[in-house]
């Protein structure tokens, strides 16, 4: 689905944001990319909507290459929720926002009426319907860019740091999109330095590092690595350290806290 | 104290209910203070009012009075504040626009005053404390908003302000970053005295060098204790609080009478009580 082959890319200061990133993500698969400030996540995220395009190396996105296609037709296929929801909002009203994509794709009137409704419904925000986005708090503009990109329906979500400004009923809410979207096929993409919100998604995680990819593959042994973690600043989730501490523990960490208090009030040791 | 709020209300023009309603506290002296609520629920309008931008800023319905250090914050000038008030935004955008990091860190003495030996060595010590030495001579629109945010709380702490208040500090930050950053914390309160009012969701970080758990729920106060009251209590989770994960096994292991909940446990803690009960 898409695929970045030995990307480099340097900005025009002379700073290598990637330095050689070979991934490939599958359609319908979930992948969260983690690591340190700086390592180059939103950076590989605009490479694959085409919004940056390598300085060597190809990045395509089902089989071309996103030098040979506009950034409007693969917004069509894919769609980002950015980092800093204020570059991102520009509408008069918060239900304009969402419907001004749908309008340009070309839905029709009830669509787009129904999407917006859908949308702001989800996030929380029907309330805010006529308002300005402006005046939204943090979280809420931050639901507000996720709610206009799930409207158009893209193939594949792409969402940088959408945990932010979020409390713990909404990343619950979040979490449940986004099983929902892997669940109808969609290819979900979430750029992340919330672990505990990324672990009880047992997404396939992709450690990023100076501009490298240092670690891929499921949660379960990617958040178990200890040393190779420490040294891209990711911390591993609580429950893996509390499945360290235990003397005797099941084959694999726990994915819930009930998971952990069968095993401690119940479990029978392996022997 | 250094802050007390009285029954402060405010409301925004053509809002239809109040952002902050009938809100009191009180933080004496070098205390760490987390203040966690629903998004939404006026967590970053009150910093507005402890830093002054509410009511010097914005318009609208106020009522009520928020003292810093003993002087009244709507009769105080916004100058006055910003050298007693340290206040980072929510969106680190909003307040870094020198041309390098540096300057930009340097930015808020400069405007005091403050002579230039001593500005260079408080803008190198921040920088040093948010290890972003190495981004020091470069643009800070050309950094990844991780590295942003941390520019921002570095122009904040050079500030080197009493009360310190900080609208989700660790959002942008890289996990390790997040943790060294709560050291960060800890450190200023003991070695300067500093005080923290911190607006937080992601609390398994915070709740080991917090003093106190403030809850806020649709403009009002609803729940202040220890964090261990707060987040072994039944009511945080119905108000949006994230409970931390071993802190949730923690829960479920006193309801079944295995663990106590006057303090929270760490890890090594809840594995032993398996250990306890195989034996
Ligand atoms: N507009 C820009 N101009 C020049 N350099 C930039 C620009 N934006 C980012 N960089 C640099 O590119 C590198 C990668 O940045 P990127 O934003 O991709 O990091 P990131 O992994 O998303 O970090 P974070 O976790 O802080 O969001 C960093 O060294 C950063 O300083
Ligand atoms: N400038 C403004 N004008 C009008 N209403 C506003 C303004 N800023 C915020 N609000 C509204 O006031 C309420 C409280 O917002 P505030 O930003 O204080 O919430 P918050 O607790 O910080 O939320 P979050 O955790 O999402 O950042 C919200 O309903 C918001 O929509
Ligand atoms: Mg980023
Ligand atoms: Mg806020």
């Amino acid at each position: 689905m898409i695929e970045f082959r030995d990307v480099a890319y340097v900005h025009p200061t002379g700073v290598r944001a990637l330095d050689g990133v070979t991934l490939g993500i599958r359609g319908g698969e979930t992948v969260a990319i983690v690591g340190e400030n700086g390592a180059g996540k939103t950076t590989l995220v605009k490479h694959a909507t085409g919004l940056l395009k390598p300085t060597s190396g190809t990045v395509t996105v089902d089989g071309v290459d996103t030098r040979d296609t506009s950034t409007a037709a693969l917004s069509r296929k894919i769609g980002v929720a950015f980092q800093n929801p204020d570059h991102q909002l520009f509408s008069e009203s918060v239900e304009e926002e969402v419907a001004f994509a749908l309008r340009n794709f070309g839905f029709s009137r009830e669509l787009v009426e129904g999407r917006v409704s859908w949308g702001l419904e989800l996030f929380g925000l029907a309330e805010y319907r006529r308002s300005s986005p402006l005046i939204l708090s943090g979280g809420e503009k931050k639901r507000l860019t996720l709610a206009c990109i799930l409207a158009w329906d893209p193939a594949v979500v792409i969402l940088d740091e959408p945990t932010v400004g979020q409390d713990a009923l909404q990343k619950e809410k979040l979490g449940e999109t986004i099983r929902m979207l892997s669940s109808t096929g969609k290819t979900v993409v979430v750029v992340s330095h919330d672990i505990e919100f990324l672990w009880p998604l047992q997404p396939r995680v992709v450690v990023m590092k100076a501009g490298r990819v240092v670690a891929d593959g499921p949660a379960k042994s990617v958040m178990m690595m200890g040393q190779a973690l420490d040294s891209a600043r990711v911390a591993e989730p609580h429950l893996v350290t509390l499945y360290r501490a235990l003397a005797q523990r099941p084959d694999s960490p726990f994915v819930g806290p009930h998971e952990a208090r069968a095993w401690i009030e119940g479990g029978s040791a392996p022997h | 104290m250094i802050l007390e709020i009285d029954g402060l209300n405010f409301r925004y023009p053509d809002a239809p209910k109040k952002a902050v309603d009938s809100f009191s506290l009180q933080v004496p002296e070098s205390e760490i203070v987390v203040l966690a609520g629903a998004s939404g629920c006026g967590k970053s309008t009150l910093l507005r009012a402890i830093n002054g931008l509410i009511p010097h800023m914005y318009a609208g319905d106020y009522s009520g009075d928020v003292r810093v250090g003993g002087s009244s914050v709507k009769a105080s000038s916004m100058r006055e504040l910003a050298q007693r008030v340290g206040f980072l935004f929510q969106n680190p955008e909003n307040q870094i626009f020198m041309f390098t990091v540096e300057r930009d860190i340097a930015f808020g003495l400069e405007n005091l005053g403050v002579p230039r030996q001593e500005m260079r060595r408080r803008v190198d010590e921040a920088i040093g404390l948010l290890g972003i030495g190495s981004l020091a001579q470069r643009a800070p629109y050309e950094l990844s908003d991780g590295q942003k945010q941390r520019v921002a709380l570095a122009g904040v702490l050079a500030m080197r302000p009493k009360l310190i208040i900080l609208d989700e500090p660790t959002s942008l930050l890289d996990p390790k970053t997040a943790l060294d950053f709560v050291d960060l914390v800890a450190n200023l309160r003991k070695d300067v005295g500093a005080t923290f009012l911190i607006v937080e969701h992601r609390l398994d970080l915070l709740v080991k060098v917090a003093d106190r758990m403030v809850v806020m729920s649709s403009g009002r106060k609803v729940l202040d204790g220890s964090p261990s009251e707060v987040l072994m209590g039944d009511e945080a989770d119905g108000f949006g609080v994230s409970i931390p994960a071993v802190s949730r096994v923690q829960k479920l292991l006193a309801k079944d009478g295995l663990a106590g909940v006057d303090r929270l446990y760490d890890a090594e803690e809840v594995a032993a009580i398996r250990q306890r009960e195989r034996r």
